[in-house]
């Protein structure tokens, strides 16, 4: 071989992925170091889906800001609704109902399983296997027709707000969820059928895309991803929020630290979802829906129709908004994707005076490179279909 | 065809030359898959097993050169423009686009300084879906009145 020959093998070679690339879930766009066909290299470039989420939270009212948490992580919008009125609602200290509460976790566990059905889908569409898509979509149109029977809208529904949700849910809500939920593992137990003991997918998946627990640890990776490098910690059971301790539920681990362990991680994690939905459905009492404090209360429809004071109060709050306290807030939740948190701080006004959102996806994806590295170009759309990206929360 | 298989003798069909290019263009529509925000989800919601679009000759090309018509479906912003406007040029002739949801039809709530109001000021657009994001079935009507479009476009005639 010559000396000529023998140098340009050993080139490393720098090609683009994406933004237009049906595997980088949206528009994600990879600069990724070649030798020969060995990831050596991978930078990503964000910022394709940038639409200024954070300096339009300065000029909404805490209110108004709402339908824009829908649109970061689009799969699951009602679990960002309910991490930004958490956040709010710190500044508060404000008793959310009872009745409200069952239905705010009701709806983070469908948003969880309808998330993890999408991402069952296009992961295993990405590697080859397209029956599951077929499938997995399925299961997904159930959930959203029950968005749709309590919220009106299909996927950015807006429904949870600061002191509770906006409006109880009609009966039929629960008929379909009670279906649902009987259903729901029989159907996970088709997607496992079709993948967890299937060749390819085993060839395809295991021990690639490794991150040792201690990368994951170093790179502040959360969710799903964590969890699969043998990290047991989940933010429902570690720092619950809202009446999760009341619920019996599994942290799903596993230590294989690959794609597979993340794969089995989020399978288990709807069959968990599906335990804390049939809880939520046996426990939940009847109830007021809206919180009864006079500063974030918004009146009922039947109130404002009848009492004056409503009427004003309801006029006041929808279009001026209500001023919280000055100082910082907090609030996160365990999103499908990670930990999810809305940090706020407030100069005293009706808006916020600066927002940051800590979306976990754009974490997860500095972890990336660690991941790719050393495998093969072909495994990289795996790679990126097992962390679970969404566009819309990681440029925000 | 069983009924009417090897029960003829040579025949022929009469129609007009358009007729027949229409009938085709518009029978095999071939979307790029071109998803950008939270509409790409519902435009797969609209492939998937529910609303099928497979069943009006819809399959989703992964690549522009074998597309003839683009669904922006989602966000477009000025840093992804640039990228829209090359996939477009990318395919080849004749082509159609429709702006799926409010964002690419007018920029919607995303009034910023990194958002692009309207993907018509980077390409020219056939339908417009209203809808954040739109339903499924919104995407079906957009793409059975294409294909009603189709038939009536002059390919040969004046």
């Amino acid at each position: 071989m010559s000396a000529m020959v023998k140098d340009n093998l050993s080139e490393i070679v720098t090609v683009n992925m994406g933004p237009q690339h049906p595997s980088t879930h949206g528009v994600l766009r990879l600069v990724v170091d070649l030798d020969g066909e060995t990831i050596v290299g991978v930078r990503p470039d964000v910022g394709f889906l940038h639409r200024g989420v954070e300096k339009l939270a300065e000029h909404r009212t805490y209110h108004q800001f709402i339908p824009l948490t829908d649109r970061l992580d689009y799969l699951s919008p009602l679990s960002n609704n309910l991490a930004y009125c958490l956040a709010v609602e710190k500044f508060f200290d404000v008793k959310i109902p009872e009745r409200a509460e069952y239905l705010r976790v009701i709806f983070a566990e469908l948003a969880r399983a309808a998330s993890h059905l999408v991402w069952i889908a296009t992961h295993a569409l990405d590697i080859g296997a397209m029956t599951v898509f077929l499938y997995a979509f399925r299961e997904r149109e159930l959930i959203l027709d029950m968005f749709e029977i309590a919220t009106g809208q299909r996927m950015t529904s807006s429904w949870i707000r600061v002191g509770g949700i906006r409006e109880d849910v009609p009966p039929l809500f629960f008929e379909k969820l009670k279906e649902f939920v009987s259903i729901f593992d029989d159907r996970i137990n088709t997607y496992e059928n079709l993948l967890t003991k299937n060749r390819i997918w085993l060839s395809r998946t295991v021990g690639i895309g490794k991150l040792s627990r201690e990368d994951a640890l170093d790179y502040g990776v959360s969710g799903p991803i964590m969890r699969g490098s043998g990290i047991d910690f989940d933010l429902r059971r570690d720092e619950p929020y809202g009446i999760y301790n009341r619920f019996k539920f599994e942290v799903a681990v596993s230590d294989g630290c690959d794609i597979y362990s993340r794969y089995l991680v989020r399978v288990k994690e709807m069959r968990e979802s599906n335990k804390i939905l049939q809880q939520a459905l046996d426990q939940i009492p009847e109830g007021p829906v809206m919180t009864d404090d006079p500063r974030i209360e918004i009146p009922s429809h039947e109130d404002v129709y009848e009492k004056m004071e409503a009427l004003i109060r309801r006029f006041y709050i929808i279009t001026k908004g209500f001023a919280a306290p000055k100082g910082e807030a907090y609030g996160c939740v365990e999103a499908p994707k990670g930990e999810l948190g809305f940090y706020i701080v407030s100069d005293g006004d009706t808006k916020p005076y600066r927002l940051k959102i800590r979306a976990p996806s754009y974490v997860n994806l500095g972890a990336l490179e660690a991941m790719a590295k050393g495998h093969m170009l072909a495994d990289l759309v795996g790679i990126i279909g097992s962390v679970d990206i969404v566009l819309g929360e990681i440029d925000r | 065809m069983g009924l009417m298989e090897h029960k003829f003798s040579d025949n022929i069909i009469t129609s007009t030359v358009d007729g027949v290019i229409n009938w085709a263009r518009r029978s095999s529509l071939w979307p790029v898959t071109f998803g950008l925000a939270c509409c790409a989800i519902e435009m797969m919601a609209a492939g998937a097993s529910k609303y099928d679009l497979d069943r009006l000759g819809i399959i989703f090309r992964a690549t522009p050169r074998q597309s003839d018509l683009m669904i922006v479906a989602g966000t477009v912003t000025r840093k992804m423009a640039p990228v829209v406007r090359k996939v477009y040029d990318q395919m080849p002739e004749p082509k159609w686009v429709i702006a799926m949801g409010s964002c690419a039809t007018s920029g919607g709530i995303f009034d910023t300084y990194s958002t692009v109001q309207g993907v018509d000021e980077i390409v020219p657009v056939d339908f417009y879906i209203p809808g954040c994001p739109p339903r499924p079935e919104a995407l079906l009507d957009a793409l059975v009145a294409l294909q009603e479009k189709i038939k009536s476009d002059k390919v040969l005639r004046k």
